[in-house]
């Protein structure tokens, strides 16, 4: 295949299509996937290629829904389950957090539970307190459940191939607002290995740590500080859990200079265990307190204005990294 | 409801009776004899319930399930994994938490599971088992494998709403579902009915599209031919409903004296009971003899003996073990927090 035009959405169904062309035992289970073809329509038209039985619309009933993925997963099927909205986790996080992730170790190592739970989260679509949030903490304070949140149209595609491989259960969190991001992409070069961050940019004055569509701030953000001369080492997390620590240690302890950028709340989010972990380990390269730019902590509201100001955006990330870096502030 | 005394004592010529007897037998002895552990100080459990009174229900439901069949069960559930073929010693020991037991120790008596009895697991959350029984019946499907998969839980699911979702994804989908309710008549110190204005159970599966029953516990050949038949059904894409009316003899737990009821309403329970009524039974009908019976109780008591000795020699799993199986055996195990400490302090 060579280079094409593709949007998130697009990487993202084609994962799904690939994988259940190739494993007949793939089903997808969830709210809408069928006949709706998805509320972010990532499964449009699935049903009509693999049918009512491998695209299973359910009733409104989301612990059911991940209880039967479970069950699906120990009784030798390759289940995806669809949450529409990460913000309903709390609906299923019996059988998330007791359920699926606890058994492989609860059963002493008898059965795994390979299931892949697909949701999205995140601001950008005023869609108010309970259709917004960023809930990955819940996720990643559990042993036992990988994470996985992709910033990018190719890493949709190929964390979500990967998580469809892996022997324990993976929460892949898509967000609402990369929907339709478009990127031009070649699907068959190889990826990164699952569980690996990518370095996005390198650079000699501050590292960013960053995950999901934060990236894409970070980004932007990095290329008006190179303007004025300030250069960002950005590393995309890719999977929060695997978390690849290594790269993080290896350029902060280059550079001196780390900030985490999460769209989480931030306190006792994913960007405090983050900044807890570099502050730790290491200590003797810092030259600035590790910066947290994160979530408020707060509710989202629906206001477009109130939404976007409860979450880091492009200035507030180059402000805080001219005044790591150099004292100046942005007028 | 099935009234026993109005039977014909004779009536079954090839009865499985004896069958049914020895399974109950053999469950209560477990249980009896699971106390001792504590009274020992081998139990690692603090938690630990028991089934004395319910044997009906897992003898009568597990004679209708076939090898393959798969089930998940409450946190009462030593009776059902014993009537689908565990092996004492090595529940014991899980009990016990020790290395030998079906989970190496790590999940004790409300996680146990052995996927080669087709025991999809224990759960300690009231309600928490049942819905992997869908998934098991969507996979059954899938693979046209005929395979039935049975949920066992107490009266105190049915307070549960995932429950419900259950049992509506099943009727919708005709998936080869069972649910078992071991109506016990407690959730933990709360009766059925200051619980639910309607405690006539099976009716809320009714509702649902599934078959549904409830038959008295004290009767195991009632259990059984109420099961077969819906097992039968649940076989053929037919997902049932069974309550189980019974009495929980003792306390929610080990250490509940239940002072939440009284004493002849305990009285009363304890009448109801499962193993005392079937033997009078094989007497009645001269399918035993005392004399095989005392040998019997002789037997399953060595057995049940030798579970405790057993569980009581076994070691319990290294400390090493701690991180192994949070994930797959070929992923790295999650880094222990000493070794974490040791990293940040050993620096220059």
């Amino acid at each position: 295949m060579a280079l094409q035009e593709l949007t998130y959405r697009d990487a993202l169904r084609q994962a799904l299509i690939n994988a259940m062309r190739e494993n007949p035992d793939v089903v997808i289970i969830g709210e809408e996937v069928g006949r709706y073809g998805g509320a972010y329509a990532v499964t449009k038209d699935l049903i009509k290629e693999f049918g009512a039985e491998r695209v299973i619309d359910t009733p409104i009933s989301e612990p059911a829904i991940v209880g039967a993925a479970v069950g699906a997963a120990m009784a030798g099927l390759r289940p995806v389950a669809e949450l529409m909205y990460v913000d309903f986790i709390g609906m299923t996080m019996d059988q998330l957090g007791n359920q699926a992730a606890k058994i492989r170790y609860m059963f002493g190592g008898q059965i795994g539970v390979p299931m892949v739970l697909r949701t999205q989260g995140g601001t950008g679509r005023s869609a108010g307190a309970q259709h917004s949030q960023s809930l990955e903490a819940y996720v990643m304070h559990t042993p036992g459940l990988r994470l996985a949140m992709p910033a990018t149209v190719a890493d949709a595609y190929h964390l979500l191939r990967q998580a469809l491989t892996r022997p324990d259960p993976v929460v892949f969190i898509e967000h609402k607002a990369l929907y339709t991001m478009k990127e031009t992409v070649d699907l068959d070069v190889p990826p990164l290995p699952w569980g690996r961050s990518a370095v996005r940019r390198t650079g000699k004055d501050l590292v960013i740590v960053t995950y999901s569509r934060q990236l894409h701030h970070v980004m932007d953000a990095a290329g008006k500080l190179a303007a004025e001369g300030i250069e960002a080492t950005v590393i995309d997390l890719r999977t929060l859990n695997p978390l690849d620590f290594e790269p993080i240690r290896e350029h902060v302890e280059r550079v001196g200079r780390a900030m985490v950028v999460s769209e989480g709340a931030m306190t006792a989010g994913v960007a405090a265990e983050l900044s807890a972990r570099i502050s730790e380990e290491c200590f003797d390269f810092l030259e600035d307190p590790v910066v947290r730019v994160a979530g408020e902590d707060i509710p989202i509201s629906v206001s477009p204005t109130l939404e976007a100001g409860s979450v880091p955006g492009v200035r507030l990330i180059a402000d805080t990294a001219r005044r790591m870096v150099s004292g100046r502030v942005a007028a | 409801m099935t009234k026993p005394e109005g039977r014909h004592p004779a009536a079954r010529p090839n009865s499985a009776l004896p069958r049914h007897y020895r399974v109950m037998r053999r469950i209560r002895s477990f249980e009896e004899r699971v106390g001792e552990l504590f009274v020992r100080g081998q139990s690692a459990g603090s938690m630990l319930h028991l089934s004395i009174g319910e044997e009906s229900a897992a003898a009568g439901v597990c004679a209708a399930m076939e090898g393959g069949d798969t089930f998940t069960t409450h946190h009462r559930g030593h009776g059902i994994f014993l009537a689908r073929g565990a092996d004492p010693a090595r529940m014991m020991a899980e009990i016990g938490g020790k290395e030998a037991g079906y989970c190496h120790g790590k999940g004790g008596s409300m996680h146990i599971a052995d996927m080669g009895l087709g025991h999809l697991g224990a759960n300690a959350i009231v309600g928490g088992g049942i819905a992997a029984v869908v998934g098991a019946g969507l996979a059954a499907r899938h693979f046209g494998s005929g395979r039935i998969s049975a949920a066992f839980f107490g009266d105190g699911a049915t307070g549960q709403g995932i429950l419900y979702e259950s049992m509506n994804m099943a009727a919708l989908w005709r998936l080869p579902c069972l649910f078992v309710c071991i109506n016990n008549q407690y959730g933990m110190g709360t009766r059925i009915d200051q619980a639910t204005a309607n405690p006539r159970l099976h009716e809320r599966a009714l509702a649902f599209g599934l078959a549904g029953e409830t038959v008295d516990g004290l009767d195991v050949e009632a259990v059984a031919e109420a099961a077969a038949r819906l097992v039968a059904g649940a076989r053929r894409g037919q997902p049932a409903f069974l309550a189980v009316d019974c009495y929980r003899f003792y306390g929610h737990a080990r250490k509940d004296k239940s002072p939440y009821r009284d004493t002849a309403e305990e009285e009363a329970g304890r009448r109801k009971d499962p193993v005392a009524h079937a033997r009078a039974l094989l007497l009645q009908r001269g399918l035993a003899a005392e004399t095989d019976l005392a040998a019997l109780d002789s037997e399953i008591d060595a057995e049940m003996d030798a579970a405790i000795d057993f569980t009581i020699a076994q070691k319990e799993p290294p400390l090493s073990s701690m991180f192994r199986d949070v994930y797959a055996p070929e992923e790295p195990e999650p880094e222990p927090v000493r070794a974490r400490i040791d990293r940040v302090l050993a620096r220059d």
